[in-house]
């Protein structure tokens, strides 16, 4: 009798990456419906558009690399691209900003590394800082969370599908009755305006520790957090590190300046602090890889993201925060080699 | 008995599905010796052993067939007495599936055994020496997979404080040593002793993983039987690798052996429950090592079970006693499913590292996937026992970048498998890792050879050139010494040329002024 080869280990990984990339997709699901009851169903709309450009972008460039098309796609990191750019973008989005982030993320950001597992810097973040840069107006327009009596009237689904198409309100509709900037924004103006936290934080846009509505997104963002630390998709090294890295210093300034300073809770639960740490810093393709690099390459980000926010000129910073941390991989990777056994402890 | 042991922890590993209940059920069975007995003359770590018999020649069981020609050599021994009809190339089980000598027996079915090493029982009254000289002589190698000659190891000089018998058998479906823990703990107890004494230690602890609670209890009360305070039963958890010789001396200890060192430079020998038996056998009883205990097991094998065999019984006759191939029937692993390599027949022998027959349907193995790319998760890295950075080793191993691995210790890598297993992108990393090494091996090797070349080469122009410079030297020197001779000869010459001519000039000039006044 003649048997089949075969060389070890025999036993096969449990484990793909589409599995890892549909867990990541299934945490987001409770982010996205909450998200959805305080924003509308905008991000529903934006995740649609973003998906459908980069998968036909990636189908495309995959086609012209001479690639099969198929398993890549079926392993849905493109997927996860889109919707974490979809969570990324404002929930009224014209069609053409997202698809131009989508494009960006999957073409530059991924396939012409070579991609997936060869992109060095995040893809989503790629995509969202190229519309951020070249359409500032649009991104700083957000809508009020529902069920506080923030706004006057709030755009149903038909006044959204107009905006998206169209980049703007339906008659009888403008940005000064449904809405206005996000939380981070608005206390980076006020602070301008030669106003006091506390005085900011008394306006009813602000909840008990960041806004109203932002703080149950982040609460759901964080339960699926927790959910793929459960299932050791993530580690918890680097979501640790960057909320770590941002809590600290905003700590610290807080305590010297609590009337300049925002309140450590507020920078963790406005903003995409929290989606940053667990779920965009998390990717582990442009992330550090040891658990060492992986705890500076959080800090890193953290501190940069309370740098931004502070001092620099982008109300939020947690994207470019990312992408000068992914920069930073290589040589974090070349300084975190571990001892190996029986090399002792130098 | 101690209060519990302090156990410490590897790094890594893996919680695996053991599969053991498929062939620890049944009690320990003994296969009957077969009408031909195949023994390879190399199966053990070092150089293959060299022929003391002839072809047509009557041998007894046990009595030796081969001797060492090295210091890491091992004999071996007769399964069953009969007359020796080959002795040449056989199919051998090798991963390369290359064929190697062997001596081939056709027994008579006496089994007359070979009375030339007499039982001693009064190893108390012998040294560490005469004990490993009986060790080699029996042929008596590593039986835990890595047959490396025993009585080496034994040798291992002063500063010896421990003696760990590794009973910790982690990989799946392996039960060998569970087996014979559970039927012939007696005769593992004898060997730590027979051990103890040779090494002139007083410190053994035979480590035993949590999922075989019946061998725990069977050494317990074979080491209370013997009443010796010398011997420890420790219950480890169930991880692999931890029978892995590093890891579980890491977990017995909490140290580390130094990764170009062995365990006996920090104190430890560690042997296989088995080889501990066997040198029990060897020592007390005079009886070479001809048998084993193999795991038959799988969903290709009819009753799966664990069997005594003769060494040099071909794996056909094993399976046969089992009751033969299912029709699931698939592969035939020699080894666990983590390490074991893949045989393309079963016309091979059992030989001494032969721990386990895994004959697989596809569902104990099950084809690989293709691979796609690393998306650097480091869940290799978490798993890895020897603290290494897989995915790193296999972007510069793929790349042929072999001299890139030298930061990351690709010869710390001890192909355990737990990176393969964990890998999303189904990468066979470790498939990887050994092409590297035997690459990095084949270069090093071709290396010497060439700088040897190279070497002879210079040294022979050299040789050339300053014989030919010497005789330059020989040549110009004799050529000065003539030119020497030469020039003043020539040059009186000259000289008295010249001078011949301007005294005949003047003797003309004389006669031309007499002439000219008288004309």
């Amino acid at each position: 009798m003649r048997f089949a080869p075969a060389s070890p280990p025999h036993l096969r990984p449990a484990t793909s990456v589409s599995r890892l990339m549909g867990e990541v997709l299934l945490a987001l699901v409770p982010a996205t419906a909450a998200y959805v009851w305080y924003f509308g169903p905008g991000l529903l709309l934006n995740m649609l558009i973003a998906t459908t450009v980069a998968v036909a972008a990636e189908s495309a460039v995959l086609a012209l690399r001479g690639r099969p098309v198929g398993a890549p796609l079926s392993d849905l990191s493109v997927i996860v691209t889109a919707v974490l750019l979809a969570f990324a973008l404002p929930p009224l989005t014209p069609w053409w900003v997202t698809a131009t982030a989508a494009f960006f993320a999957v073409v530059f950001g991924k396939q012409l590394f070579g991609g997936i597992g060869y992109n060095p810097f995040n893809p989503a973040m790629v995509g969202y800082v190229v519309v951020l840069i070249s359409f500032p107006a649009y991104l700083t327009q957000w809508l009020p969370p529902a069920g506080f009596d923030l706004a006057a009237v709030r755009p149903d689904l038909g006044a959204t599908i107009y905006y998206t198409l169209s980049g703007q309100l339906p008659d009888g509709l403008s940005w000064d009755v449904i809405g206005g900037a996000t939380p981070l924004d608005q206390v980076k103006t006020q602070l301008g305006l030669m106003r006091t936290v506390q005085e900011v934080r008394a306006q009813p846009l602000y909840g008990v520790f960041g806004a109203h509505g932002w703080e149950w997104v982040n609460n759901f963002i964080i339960l699926g957090g927790l959910w793929l630390l459960y299932r050791k998709i993530i580690r918890w090294q680097i979501p640790l590190a960057v909320l770590l890295g941002l809590m600290l210093p905003a700590t610290l300034f807080y305590l010297i300046g609590p009337g300049t300073y925002p309140p450590p809770t507020f920078h963790l639960f406005s903003g995409a602090a929290v989606l940053g740490a667990f779920f965009i810093a998390t990717d582990p393709v442009s992330a550090a890889t040891s658990d060492r690099g992986r705890l500076i390459f959080g800090a890193g980000i953290g501190l940069l993201t309370y740098v931004i926010r502070t001092w620099g000129g982008y109300p939020d910073g947690i994207a470019f925060a990312v992408l000068l941390m992914n920069m930073a991989v290589p040589a974090i990777d070349h300084y975190t080699i571990p001892r190996a056994y029986g090399h002792g402890h130098d | 008995m101690e209060p519990d042991r302090r156990l410490w922890r590897f790094h890594g590993g893996l919680h695996l599905p053991g599969h053991k209940r498929l062939s620890n059920v049944e009690p320990l069975d003994i296969v009957p010796v077969p009408a031909r007995l195949i023994h390879p003359l190399g199966q053990h770590v070092g150089i293959p052993s060299e022929p003391v018999v002839e072809v047509g020649e009557t041998v007894q069981r046990g009595q030796p067939l081969s001797r060492a020609t090295g210091y890491i050599c091992s004999p071996v021994h007769a399964g069953s007495s009969g007359t020796v009809v080959a002795i040449g190339p056989h199919p051998i089980p090798h991963p390369s599936g290359l064929d190697g000598d062997c001596i081939i027996i056709d027994t008579d079915g006496q089994d007359m055994p070979y009375e030339g090493y007499p039982p001693l029982t009064n190893y108390r009254t012998l040294n560490g020496p005469a004990l490993r000289a009986r060790v080699r002589e029996c042929g008596i190698v590593g039986l835990g997979g890595a047959a490396f000659p025993t009585a080496v190891k034994l040798n291992a000089g002063a500063g010896l404080r421990l003696l760990i018998l590794n009973g910790a058998e982690c990989e799946p479906y392996i039960s060998c040593d569970d087996s014979l823990m559970r039927h012939r703990a007696a005769e593992i107890i004898a060997g730590a002793q027979v051990l103890l004494h040779a090494l002139e230690i007083r410190d053994c602890c035979i480590a035993i993983e949590e999922d075989k609670p019946e061998a725990f209890a069977s050494l317990e009360a074979a080491v209370r039987r013997a009443d010796d305070n010398r011997i420890e039963v420790v219950q480890v958890p169930a991880v692999y690798p931890e029978g892995g010789e590093r890891q579980l001396i890491q977990v017995l200890t909490g140290e580390e052996v130094p990764a170009a060192g062995i365990p006996a430079d920090i104190g430890i020998l560690c042997q296989n429950v088995g080889t501990a038996a066997a040198v029990a056998r060897a020592v007390l009883y005079g009886e070479p090592l001809i048998s084993r205990v193999v795991t038959v097991t799988g969903h290709g094998v009819t009753r799966p079970r664990n069997l005594e065999v003769r060494l040099g019984t071909p794996l056909n006759k094993v399976i046969d006693h089992c009751g033969g191939y299912t029709d699931e029937a698939r592969h035939l692993i020699m080894g666990g499913a983590m390490m074991g390599f893949a045989l393309a027949t079963d016309a091979v022998p059992v030989i001494k590292s032969t721990n386990c027959l895994l004959v697989g349907s596809d569902a104990d193995i099950a084809p690989r996937q293709p691979a796609s790319a690393c998306i650097r998760c480091g869940e290799c890295a978490q798993v890895c026992p020897a603290q290494l950075l897989p995915q790193q080793l296999y972007w510069h191993a793929r790349a042929d970048e072999f001299d890139k691995l030298d930061p990351y210790h690709l010869f710390g890598c001890i192909e355990c498998g737990c990176c393969d297993v964990v890998c999303p992108s189904q990468i066979p990393l470790t498939q990887y890792f050994r092409y590297a090494k035997t690459e990095i091996w084949a270069r090093e090797r071709e290396r010497r050879q060439s700088d040897h070349a190279r070497e002879r080469f210079e040294t022979r122009n050299q040789r050339i050139e300053r014989a030919e410079s010497e005789r330059q030297r020989r040549l110009e020197a004799k050529t000065r010494a003539l030119k020497q001779t030469r020039s003043s000869a020539a040059s009186k010459a000259v000289i008295d040329e010249v001078m011949a001519r301007v005294r005949a000039k003047k003797a003309a000039d004389e006669r031309d002024a007499e002439n000219g006044d008288g004309g």
